[in-house]
């Protein structure tokens, strides 16, 4: 049952082959058999995904459920979910319950239907690129259990990729979605800032966070992405526009598109592996009718310094809350007040946390906030032009997703900047807003390589379609890790 | 050196709370006094993943009060983070306005001795308020009350012509007084809603450079603004003139001594690190929308007076002390309208017996028992002669008692006046019977006994003659003719 598409087990569940209970109970038992080599997970929500399975079936059964009614997902643990911890993989949060549910979890559960199975381990407040830092322990890659997943939604990708869930929510700051589904060969798109609410979404940097979904095919993605899209008057920030209907844009074709290739992509960076997959990835997308044309992104190659300007700025803004006060960490038998902050502080929150926090504090005070925090906000302006500029000649994008496949554990964890290097292809779109997504594009020495696509705003629509045009014309999203399939 | 050798220069920054029904990025409900914490809603709690959505009532206000002092609204505004960690406040920031505030650049007259005197307004910012701290019936720990935090506030911020406290009291009350005008602010000084922070520096008469300045904060009264201005004045002249220095400082005020005090020396103050937050975008305010805001705006105080002494014929004065909250020049316009009398009498009536008497039972116009429409009806029956003078206050009297409207008492009472000439002049002809003597002395030229006569003539009637009917008719009476 977990091999099947999403639209697949849709149409099972309605033809009563089986139950959302039968299909739930198939999952929750893969998650108690395999989970424990993955660490994938941090809560398993067995008894409500039940309820909520049961639920599914009675609408099933009256005739008014959707296509999602009844699948099972996984949430990533930033998504706060009401009555059920919602950690952020945080000592912090370790023993958080909020008292609502995201506008994400409201759409997908109470709203489509969907069964949530449990809530996906991830790098800590969603600070990494490779799942090391959870305050759970880090998660495993499947395709090669000494390897990374990939971060910060490596929990997300992980029991996607190993069958434990059909599909699953992330989030992107600067490539959380799209650089572990490359490294686990899954499809992720990152929509449009504003396109997915971000109410009830644990803040990491509020004006590169966007949430999106994490699936074995771009269509599966499609009626995820579709469900959990829409305009949210919790969240100023969200945009104010109808969704494009994202299933029925899948069958639009590919020929006549014309596809640019930014320079500054494909430079020396990228390992010969990643090369050879995207170049036939490249020829590919030509037999089915597009165009390449060469394009320029020149601020492009300042995105990383940039990111890492904006994001620990805000973070370290958006993480003050954390005091030990209200909720959360409270440190144990302090003196005064300061202590109180100090130690609770210190003690919640982990190394990387605690360093970008750092950065961010610095980045802001007096004296230095012209310097940087005003610069990268020039440069982060710079950047989108560029992708405008790029969008009047070309209807999307193409770039590799991460310069080489997974790496091994502790290979880059005591240097930070290699360890944010990581991100170097997928921050771009995350400064300017666009929608990105990746995609499976072959293997390098057995493990998955992926290739992105970027599109204008509020293109969604046209990503999900090429990409799911080229997975119709190949076979690489099909694969799954061995021992799991 | 003395106090004349010395130029006080003064700042203040008003916070006044929005009257807004719910909190300025939330729906938590304002209201004050509510049991601690029940007001407090998860994005006032500043609960992870929760987003602040702006309150467009909060805006409008904040708009109103600009065009109320002439400022220039700006079309894009921006929030902004002000960082520091207390445990009032939720977030460990503070939402507020810093480079791009939604009103600057505002001024306002004063009038301080009979001197009218413009005040530069720089600006006026929407932030969020923080929670309260309590202390009392806590032993080693500190409760926290966040149903205050999340209250909408405009912090108006004056340009530093302010020269003595009399002019800082002049000015609080001024704005004071526009706030509760337009409605956006309850005025309420005991509760918070209008609280001032004072900056004072003195310099020697001449000087260029501003002395350092001190901040007073939270000052919640008149009295004390003026008495903590007062007293830092001469604090700082002592200092300067002893050989000191002023340092840099924030300082409280405190009532119970009238002096103030160092809280914490500015120098080790925070560095706030603000920068916009991203999760509230720029505010655009078009053209028409303040136009639709401004055809809002109530006619404000001065515009009021000067029409009340146009329209009425009322003395300054008099127009000044009825224009002085909105409700009381209401409450004129309407006896005035439906009573038909003579605008100036009305304002006598109300400005001496009314607010005389609400005075002294410490109620304002809106307490009143007597309505407008009450007072209508007795300026009605002063001005159709039903009543006299001196029977129209008995009428009052009941009616402040509660005794219900001037007609019900008045025939209660049979207070009615007596008009008719043929009924006056029996008791003319009845009094100059009773009294022969003095008709005799008063007919060989004895004047002085008409009042006499005008009196006599008012205690048979029993107050009920017509004083100007008494006058008029006795003199033909008495003259014999």
């Amino acid at each position: 049952m977990h091999t099947l598409s999403l639209k697949a087990m849709s149409d099972g569940l309605h033809r009563k082959q089986f139950s959302a209970r039968e299909l739930t109970q198939h999952f929750l038992a893969r998650i108690a058999r395999l989970d424990p080599q993955l660490n994938s997970l941090i809560t398993v929500t067995a008894e409500q995904a039940l309820a909520q399975a049961d639920a599914a079936d009675r609408r099933l059964a009256q005739g008014n459920a959707t296509t999602l009614t009844g699948i099972p997902l996984i949430q990533k643990d930033l998504f706060c979910t009401e009555g059920v911890r919602t950690s952020c993989a945080s000592r912090m949060l370790d023993r958080f319950v909020a008292p609502y549910d995201a506008t994400v979890v409201k759409k997908l559960h109470a709203e489509a239907g969907m069964v949530m199975l449990g809530k996906a381990n991830m790098d800590e407040f969603a600070m990494g690129s490779s799942n090391e830092t959870s305050w759970y322990g880090p998660v495993k890659n499947p395709w090669d259990l000494e390897r990374v997943p990939g971060g910060s939604s490596g929990g997300s990708v992980a029991a996607v990729a190993a069958g434990l869930a059909p599909v699953a929510t992330a989030t992107d700051t600067g490539g959380s979605i799209r650089q572990p589904a490359a490294l686990t060969n899954l499809t992720g798109i990152k929509p449009t800032y504003g396109r997915v609410s971000r109410f009830g979404m644990i803040a990491f940097a509020s004006s590169l966070d966007q949430g999106g979904v994490v699936a074995r095919s771009a269509e599966d993605a499609a009626h995820v992405l579709q469900a959990m899209s829409g305009f949210d008057p919790l969240d100023s920030t969200s945009a104010e526009r109808p969704v494009d209907d994202l299933v029925s844009g899948l069958s639009q074709p590919v020929k006549g598109l014309r596809i640019g290739l930014p320079e500054e992509f494909f430079g020396d960076g990228m390992s010969p592996g990643v090369r050879i997959a995207v170049d036939a990835a490249i020829k590919t997308l030509e037999s089915l009718g597009a165009t390449m044309v060469p394009v320029t992104l020149p601020s492009a190659p300042l995105s990383v310094p940039t990111y890492y300007v904006v994001a620990p700025a805000e973070a370290s803004s958006n993480l003050s809350r954390y005091d030990g006060v209200r909720f959360g960490h409270r440190a144990e038998s302090v003196k005064n007040l300061e202590e109180l902050y100090k130690k609770s502080r210190g003690e919640g929150f982990g190394a990387e946390v605690q360093r970008r926090i750092m950065i961010g504090t610095y980045v802001l005070s007096h004296g230095y906030y012209d310097a940087y925090y005003l610069q990268a906000q020039k440069v982060r302006r710079l950047i989108s032009q560029d992708f405008t500029q790029a969008f009047e000649q070309v209807d999307l994008i193409l770039a590799p997703t991460t310069t080489d496949v997974a790496f091994r554990f502790g290979e880059k964890t005591d240097d930070p900047v290699a360890m944010y290097l990581n991100d170097i292809y997928t921050i771009a779109a995350n400064l300017a807003g666009i929608p990105a997504m990746s995609l499976p594009a072959g293997f390098s020495d057995g493990l998955p390589v992926g290739m992105q696509l970027m599109g204008n705003y509020f293109s969604e629509a046209r990503l999900l379609s090429v990409a799911h045009q080229y997975q119709q014309a190949t076979a690489w999203h099909t694969q799954m890790p061995k021992g799991f399939n | 050196m003395a106090r004349q050798d010395w130029e006080v220069v003064i700042g203040l920054e008003v916070h006044c709370q929005l009257a807004t029904k719910t909190k300025i990025f939330s729906g938590a409900n304002t209201a004050y006094g509510a049991p601690p914490n029940t007001q407090a809603d998860a994005v006032t709690l500043g609960m992870p993943g929760v987003l602040p959505v702006l309150n467009g009532a909060a805006l409008e206000m904040a708009i109103k009060f600009g065009l109320s002092v002439d400022a220039q609204i700006a079309r894009r505004c921006v929030f902004a983070r002000k960082h520091y960690f207390y445990p009032d406040l939720p977030k460990g920031y503070q939402i507020s306005q810093y480079e791009l505030p939604i009103v600057e650049h505002g001024k306002l007259d004063i009038e301080v001795d009979g001197v009218t005197k413009r005040i530069g307004i720089t600006r006026a910012h929407m932030e969020e308020d923080a929670g309260k701290s309590l202390h009392e019936n806590f032993v080693g720990e500190t409760g926290i009350d966040l149903n205050r935090a999340g209250t909408p506030l405009i912090e108006i911020v004056s340009e530093p012509d302010i020269r003595s406290a009399d002019e800082a009291v002049a000015y609080l009350k001024k704005i004071h007084q526009i706030v509760v005008y337009l409605g956006v602010c309850d005025g309420n000084m005991q509760e918070g809603s209008f609280r001032c922070d004072a900056n004072v520096s003195v310099r020697r008469k001449g000087a260029e450079k501003f002395g350092t300045r001190t901040e007073t904060k939270n000052i919640n009264s008149f009295r004390y603004v003026h008495a903590a201005i007062e007293f830092e004045i001469e604090r700082q002249i002592e200092v300067i003139e002893g050989g000191g220095k002023i340092i840099q400082e924030t300082r409280l005020y405190n009532p119970g001594t009238g002096e103030t005090r160092s809280m914490r020396v500015k120098e080790d103050a925070n560095d706030y690190r603000y920068f916009p937050d991203p999760d509230l975008l720029p505010v655009i305010v078009t053209d028409e929308e303040i136009e639709r805001i401004r055809a809002t705006l109530p006619e404000l105080p001065e515009a009021k007076r000067d029409r009340f002494v146009a329209q009425y014929g009322l003395p300054v004065y008099d127009a000044t002390v009825l224009t002085g909250e909105g409700p009381l020049a209401d409450y004129y316009e309407t006896v005035v309208k439906d009573s038909g009398a003579d605008a100036k009498l009305c304002a006598n009536w109300i400005i001496t017996d009314l607010l005389g008497g609400l005075n002294k039972a410490g109620q304002g116009i809106a307490g009143s028992t007597i309505t407008a429409t009450m007072m209508a009806g007795l300026m009605k029956r002063i001005a159709d002669n039903t009543l006299s003078g001196k029977m129209a206050k008995d009428v009052f009297e009941a009616m402040f008692e509660g005794e219900g409207d001037a007609d019900t008492i008045i025939d209660k009472k049979g207070l009615k006046q007596i008009t008719d000439d043929g009924a006056i002049l029996a008791v003319i002809r009845q009094v100059m019977d009773a009294n022969p003597g003095q008709l005799a002395q008063y007919r060989e030229g004895k004047d002085k006994l008409f009042g006499f006569f005008v009196g006599q003539v008012m205690k048979v009637s029993q107050g009920k003659a017509n004083p100007d009917a008494v006058n008029r008719l006795l003199k033909t009476a008495l003259a014999g003719e």
